[in-house]
């Protein structure tokens, strides 16, 4: 394991093609790492001149210093894979520490027969080539992460595939659980999911820092395609180390009459961007996006998002929420476009800030491009504060200004919280905010 | 179908060819600076019109940054490119400006004046006539009743050489010449506009129109405006009018700067209607100190790109602002329209709205900046955004920016964007209203709560516009 070459980092041309030697003898897979590895060294770091970058804090942006981890102690795998357990009786529970596979899913024989595959990226392009090939990182990247998707391409090996078959319902969640564990670790997450026409799926996303203040950099990719009528809904909740950064692109494909839920909870991290894109492809497609953010001392969201409607009589809608504590910054940019033949659409995006401390400052950037005009749109933004009305009212009923504060900001995040419908992933993910909230 | 083909012969005759707008003149310029832009042109400019050192030192200063600046192309869009700097003519004298005879001007564009209502003095220097209406009485009345105020009304070299100690300190303090590649282009080439100083304590009753003054190039391609309201004064200030303007020159870059000192109130209304060819790139800004007020009531009809972004600095504590916003945007035209609000004081509020039509494929864009720093509290700004679109390939696009820090201020921003309702037509139809009529009706409708803001003969002619434009829209 202790070989010198382990001291290269991400950035190192030898370490890459190493690991990619290493790790997978598919050409085609080989091939797709080598073409993001020259992608990311042509394309420049971002700059907030640039638009898709405005108000973000590039100046501390840095690459430098991470490197991909060795495989974790056994000591480390039982005791992370105790801290898994989040979610009783999935459909399959997967976890990757630093990047390596330490729990492979079992699914049962029924979900097995019916074809539903749940497996590790690293099983997956040996098993499913025609699949991975055609879906793997497909998707064009919007809103200016093609650098950080190009390195996550570079070094794609740990994640998983999810295939739901036509027609199959499942009713319990697909769990999957990334953690950092060693210092200055580089992970890839990837994700990628397909529901196939008529099928019903749910799938939690957990990314943990084994630390509160792990050091580690995350760049992390999901691809959702749904086929025909499929439902399907998606929890993603970051919640990396306090001193890492972390970069996600999601991109979701909504097939003809297909329902997509799709929750993003920012709770860990530095600084955090997340790029996600939604793609009403088929008629009658459905999507909503919801985003829940609790903000503390030192951190910066950056939320980027797209909705575009790319046919007609479809509808989506996204509510992102963000409570800010300490000197802490979001950034929410969103984007409506309606393409010239989506008619008969319905969008919708708001995004509430409310501001708690009077270091935080909040930036937003609602947007619309709309190119037909049997359309209903709207968006609506509004940073604010606790209501001093409120906040007075529960005051005069002996509750303490702290606690009242508290309250009222569950009560502003809630609204998105019970969205999650899965309860046990509901309570956890409540717990987890105020955990947070209580740290602050 | 004889009614039919009336209408039809109606709407054709109506339908405003901007073609016609290209009147042409022979070219005998004595103070011609010649085509394309150059430090030579620069020093010719100013020594034709006078100048003292220093506005010939800012002129220079202007054009190198114009030249160091890139086009805005990364936020903006890429029409642009298409204007061709070393093609324009930036400066000619005004005695050399054309001089044109009612019976040169079209007899659609009398028409539409016609429609319009708009009297016949004005419809004579509308057209380019401009000779006779200088005469007016109604001018030199006004002009005496100000002096007595103490009003000053005049030129920019007026202003700066005749009164430097009022307008020297505040010229180019809103907007710098470096504020943006537009902005350096008119500092480096500026000429014509309107200087305004409002004494302390004055409330000029009536709205002061650059179309009073026009012996003094007051539409020039790249005017400059400069007004000040000093310490309780108020002031409402006319620019632009409702008829088409007609012009040769494709690019017009103005830049208007506001300051309204303690307690002062300053209502700025624009009706923008040039030519379906021309680039209108407008820097516009006031500044607001302590319990002041500043409105901009801005409206966009006319020209193939406006860009304007009217912006207003709460400098002093108490301070208002307020951006009133229409736009129409018909086939070819983009209206990239909006607002800025900059609070840098305690207790500032702003309002913006804005309101915007896309017709045929014409585009419009709001584009707005709200900005509350941290060390500010009780600033509020609300904004509301609207857009109507009415035919299948119309578009429009929405982007504000809004940064708050600190837990004291509040924002609220909502935007929207329909169309006119089915049913809404069929209702109107129903009771014997012409599909083009009814859609008329529901686009005034749409815009009726801020045309009621503009003064009232600004409100009758911009409403008969809005029909104008709105004709052959359906059906």
């Amino acid at each position: 394991m202790n070989t010198p070459t382990t001291t290269l980092g991400i950035l190192d041309a030898p370490a890459q093609t190493r690991e990619t030697q290493l790790f997978h003898s598919a050409d085609w897979f080989a091939h797709l790492r080598q073409q993001g590895w020259q992608r990311f060294q042509t394309l420049p770091m971002p700059t907030r001149e640039q638009e898709k970058w405005r108000f973000s804090d590039t100046r501390t942006l840095s690459l430098e210093g991470y490197a991909p981890a060795p495989a974790p102690s056994e000591a480390d795998v039982a005791k992370l894979l105790q801290r898994s357990q989040l979610i009783s009786h999935p459909a399959g529970l997967m976890v990757h520490i630093d990047g390596h596979c330490v729990l492979e899913p079992q699914l049962s024989p029924e979900l097995a027969k019916q074809g539903v595959i749940f497996e590790s990226l690293e099983k997956a392009v040996k098993h499913h080539p025609a699949l991975l090939k055609q879906h793997l990182l497909q998707h064009p990247v919007n809103l200016g992460g093609d650098k950080f998707q190009a390195l996550h391409q570079a070094w794609l090996r740990s994640g998983y595939f999810l295939y739901i078959p036509t027609g199959v319902h499942v009713a319990q969640p697909f769990v999957s659980v990334q953690w950092t564990l060693a210092e200055n670790s580089a992970v890839f997450p990837h994700a990628l999911v397909i529901a196939d026409d008529r099928a019903q799926g749910q799938v939690l996303d957990f990314h943990f820092g084994a630390q509160l203040d792990s050091r580690a950099l995350a760049i992390s990719c999901c691809d959702v395609h749904t086929g025909q009528e499929a439902k399907l809904e998606r929890l993603s909740v970051q919640g990396w180390g306090q001193q890492t950064q972390s970069f996600q692109v999601d991109n979701t494909c909504g097939g003809r009459g297909a329902k997509i839920v799709a929750i993003n909870a920012a709770l860990g991290a530095r600084r955090a961007r997340l790029e996600n894109t939604v793609r009403l492809e088929g008629p009658e497609a459905n999507v909503n996006l919801y985003g829940i953010t609790v903000a503390t001392d030192g951190q910066e969201y950056d939320q980027r998002t797209l909705q575009i409607h790319a046919a007609p009589h479809t509808k989506s809608d996204l509510l992102f929420k963000n409570a800010l504590l300490g000197k802490s910054r979001t950034i929410f940019s969103g984007l409506i476009k309606v393409e010239p033949d989506a008619q008969r659409t319905d969008a919708y995006q708001t995004n509430r800030n409310l501001i708690l401390s009077p270091e935080a400052e909040a930036d937003s950037l609602p947007g619309l491009e709309i190119e037909a005009n049997d359309v209903k749109c709207s968006h609506g933004a509004t940073t604010g504060q606790v209501s001093p009305e409120e906040l007075f009212y529960l005051q005069a009923r002996g509750i303490p200004l702290k606690v009242a504060q508290e309250l009222l900001t569950q009560g502003f995040l809630e609204e998105v919280l019970s969205k999650v419908s899965h309860p046990e992933a509901c309570d956890l993910l409540r717990t987890l905010m105020q955990e947070k909230f209580h740290r602050s | 179908m004889a009614e039919i083909d009336e209408a039809q012969a109606q709407r054709d005759a109506l339908a405003i060819d901007r073609s016609k707008g290209d009147f042409k003149y022979k070219e005998d310029y004595a103070f011609d600076a010649g085509i394309g832009l150059s430090p030579t042109v620069i020093d010719y400019i100013a020594k034709v019109k006078g100048e003292d050192e220093w506005i010939r030192e800012f002129r220079h200063k202007a054009l190198k940054i114009f030249e160091s600046l890139p086009m805005p192309t990364h936020w903006a869009t890429s029409d642009l490119n298409n204007i061709n700097f070393q093609e324009i003519r930036y400066y000619l004298a005004k005695s050399q400006k054309p001089s044109r005879t009612w019976e040169e001007v079209p007899d659609d564009v009398k028409q539409t004046f016609e429609r319009l209502g708009i009297p016949e003095a004005e419809r004579k220097f509308l057209a380019g006539v401009e000779a006779q209406f200088d005469s007016e009485a109604s001018y030199s009345r006004m002009k005496e009743e100000l002096e007595k105020l103490g009003v000053i009304f005049c030129g920019p070299n007026e202003g700066l050489s005749q009164h430097p100690e009022i307008f020297r300190k505040w010229f180019g303090k809103v907007i710098p010449a470096g504020d943006n590649k537009f902005a350096a282009l008119n500092s480096a080439v500026f000429s014509g506009g309107s200087f305004i100083y409002i004494p302390k304590g004055v409330k000029v009753a009536q709205p002061l129109q650059a179309y009073f003054r026009i012996n003094a190039e007051n539409f020039g391609q790249f005017e400059r405006t400069l007004i000040i309201a000093d310490e309780g004064s108020e002031v409402t200030y006319m620019e632009g009018c409702t008829a088409p303007k007609f012009e040769t020159a494709t690019l017009h870059s103005a830049v208007v700067e506001l300051v309204a000192l303690k307690g002062a109130k300053i209502q700025y209304i624009t009706v923008q209607n040039w030519s379906a060819n021309v680039f209108n790139l407008v820097t516009k800004r006031g500044i607001a100190e302590e319990n002041a007020e500043v409105r901009w009531i801005d409206c966009n009809i006319g020209s193939r790109l406006t860009m304007k972004y009217p912006g207003v600095v709460l400098r002093g504590a108490g301070a208002r602002g307020e951006v009133l916003s229409i736009a129409l945007a018909n086939d070819g035209q983009h209206q990239d329209t909006g607002a800025k609000m900059i609070h840098a004081a305690h207790n500032t509020t702003s309002n913006i709205i804005a309101k915007s039509i896309s017709v045929g494929n014409g585009r419009s864009t709001y584009r707005g900046l709200v900005q509350i720093p941290k060390v500010f509290q009780n600033c509020r700004n609300n904004t509301e955004c609207d857009a109507l679109l009415i035919n299948e390939h119309s578009r429009t696009d929405t982007y504000p920016a809004i940064s708050v820090r600190g837990q004291k201020n509040s924002v609220q921003h909502e935007a929207s964007v329909s169309k006119v309702s089915a049913e809404q037509i069929f209702y109107m139809m129903q009771r014997g209203l012409s599909e083009g009529e009814a859609m008329s009706l529901a686009v005034n409708g749409f815009v009726n709560d801020l045309v009621k803001e503009f003064p009232m003969e600004y409100s009758v002619e911009l409403k008969r516009l809005i029909e104008l434009q709105m004709e052959g829209s359906v059906g």
